[in-house]
């Protein structure tokens, strides 16, 4: 881990950990079972979520609680191509069920898994800009955006549990066969969805990464720090705003799309307030405002769930809620900031590197240190 | 109250407190919005009235405020506070593939020694102390070349020698641009052989050098003489 990110060595060090982790992934298969490669798989996709809300909620002050939603939004996408996959030729069954006779428009173009792959990111993140463009550019933020986003969850998982005709309603969708003709089941299909997810993942955690060391992100510190000092800097802070929210809501489409892909099954109770909370806790626990503290978040955690639910199933939302209690107590930067914090009489051997805080631009580590406030 | 200003002038607002010397550099950058009144920039030729525009448009005008607190970005290193102060095109997508060319560079160098921060480039902002922030501050507004600047109370709450050292950054500043400054300090404002505006309850009371100002009896009045002119005020009344 890392020993300081300040010095050469440091950088070395942290190279390292990301190369290890990453062999660590893609050997996987070699080493977990099957059903153990499926829970690692989901709790990677998890972690592009969680990356998504780091950028939004770490990186830029705002905090969302409805992320189940765009969550969802990709889960649907995805699940609608497989549905009709899996239907053949012929209409979904819950469809027949309630007297739909034609398959409807909307559902049409699903059959091409572009067309819902990409949807599964843009419907998201057109949702998002919609909200954000009514919300930022009125300069609601803050705790109220926070309200409104879960006034969010409470619409579009009524709106899912209601039109049962399009959306299988509570049940949600699933029943699905194969992808692409292959059976998703077969033990080949899960191991390419498996790297498809690690690749999904990379490919976030470098977008994000891209993001946060532009000066883009520099100016999305900026706003968290202070909205409105940004705006006599002649920054829009609502652009900017608008923005990362867009992006946080398509990496969360991912996420679901992925979550689909290893579990086969989406219902709006994916996409409802607890999910969309246990999002913020992923990030939290992990460390905000660090790009590898949400993924950490997001695998410790959903590992962690999984274990606990399986000896003790009944206990595990206590535990959940413990956790977040201390972290909010002790650890205020998470686990990353614990281990910094540990790391840190190791790495201040030299005096000068006290004093500087995190260095500029392209040597800084994967994320800037910064308190949560 | 009227409020003119030259190109390149510098000009002290001074007066009691709630005279309404904040508010004014409010009006000015758009925070508060007057409710009657205009704001004219530029007079003659390419005329815009600021009190229409938003706060961001404003800035990009040039005309660039300082708050009373320092509010630089904590969460940032010095260096990154005024690489996004730098003038620059402020659109999301120019900001995001934004390199920080050899010229910028320089740029923001030679501000780092003008402010006097050149080897705390890499701290935190938030660790800086209250004069090194305040330093910070006008530093940022210099990189975003506006070609009007207000700043409120620059050397409120400052040591001796770090009221000196801002005093020689506003004379290097002033050369260039417009300055409005709000200021209690009145040795201050006398080192600077310059227009004073004194306001009172939102009003013009007086306008001139300093000499003439302090010469000015309604001036004494509010100023020194509130205690004493107590019940003169009342019987006026």
């Amino acid at each position: 881990m890392p020993v300081s990110p300040t010095t050469t060595r440091g950088r070395l060090w942290l190279l390292a950990g990301y190369g290890a982790a990453l062999l660590l992934l893609l050997a996987a298969p070699l080493y977990l079972s099957d059903f153990r490669l499926n829970l690692l798989a989901k709790c990677l996709a998890f972690a592009i979520a969680a990356l998504g809300l780091d950028l939004l909620w770490g990186y830029t002050g705002i905090l969302s609680l409805g992320h189940g939603v765009f969550f969802g939004l990709g889960g649907y996408a995805m699940a609608m191509h497989l549905k009709l996959e899996a239907s053949g030729g012929k209409l979904p069954d819950f469809m027949g069920w309630t007297g739909v006779a034609k398959l409807p428009w909307f559902w049409e173009p699903f059959r091409s898994f572009a067309f819902a792959a990409a949807m599964g990111i843009v419907l998201p993140a057109l949702l998002a800009l919609f909200l954000g463009f009514f919300t930022f550019r009125n300069r609601i933020r803050g705790v109220y955006f926070t309200i409104l986003t879960q006034a969010l969850v409470i619409i579009v998982f009524t709106l899912f549990v209601g039109q049962q005709k399009y959306t299988g309603g509570t049940n949600g969708l699933t029943g699905f066969a194969t992808l692409f003709g292959e059976p998703l089941k077969s033990p080949g299909m899960k191991t390419a969805l498996y790297f498809a997810t690690v690749a999904g993942l990379l490919a976030a955690f470098l977008l994000c990464r891209y993001l946060v060391k532009s000066r883009l992100g520099k100016v999305l510190r900026a706003i968290r720090d202070g909205e409105n000092r940004v705006r006599f800097l002649g920054f829009d802070p609502s652009l900017y705003q608008m923005a990362a929210f867009a992006v946080s809501a398509a990496l969360a489409g991912l996420a679901g799309m992925f979550f689909v892909l290893h579990v086969g099954i989406i219902s709006p109770s994916a996409m409802a307030i607890v999910p969309s909370v246990e999002m913020v806790l992923w990030v939290a626990i992990g460390g905000r405002g660090t790009l590898i503290g949400a993924v950490v978040g997001a695998v410790v955690l959903n590992e962690a769930k999984s274990g606990l639910s399986e000896s003790f199933p009944d206990m595990w939302t206590f535990f959940l809620g413990g956790l977040f209690i201390v972290a909010t107590v002790f650890l205020p930067g998470g686990l990353v900031g614990l281990v910094r914090q540990l790391a840190g009489p190791f790495g201040r051997r030299n005096p000068s590197h006290e004093q500087l805080g995190e260095s500029s631009g392209e040597q800084q580590p994967v994320a800037p240190r910064e308190h949560s406030g | 109250m009227d409020l003119e200003l030259q190109p390149g002038e510098l000009r002290f607002l001074i007066g009691p407190n709630g005279a309404g010397k904040t508010t004014m550099l409010d009006v000015l950058c758009g925070k508060v919005k007057p409710s009657s009144g205009k704001v004219i920039f530029r007079g003659r030729a390419n005329a815009v009235d600021v009190s229409k525009r938003r706060e961001h448009e404003i800035a990009r005008l040039g005309i660039g405020r300082k708050f009373q607190t320092p509010s630089v970005f904590p969460g940032l290193t010095v260096d990154e506070n005024l690489e996004i102060a730098m003038s620059q095109n402020r659109g999301v997508w120019a900001v995001l593939r934004a390199k920080t060319s050899k010229f910028d560079r320089m740029r923001i160098e030679a501000n780092l020694e003008l402010i006097g921060l050149a080897d705390k480039k890499r701290l935190r902002a938030g660790l800086l102390s209250h004069g090194e922030k305040q330093w910070l501050e006008i530093g940022m507004l210099l990189l975003q070349e506006p070609e009007v600047l207000l700043l409120d109370e620059p050397v409120a709450g400052m040591t001796d020698r770090e009221t000196e050292k801002t005093g020689e950054l506003l004379r290097q500043i002033v050369r260039k641009r417009t300055v409005v400054v709000v200021e209690h300090d009145m040795e201050f404002v006398r080192r600077f052989a310059s227009r004073v505006t004194v306001m009172h309850e939102g009003k013009l009371l007086k306008e001139g050098t300093m000499e003439e100002v302090q010469r000015d009896e309604r001036v004494a009045e509010v100023y020194l003489g509130r205690r004493r002119d107590a019940d003169a005020v009342g019987s006026t009344a």
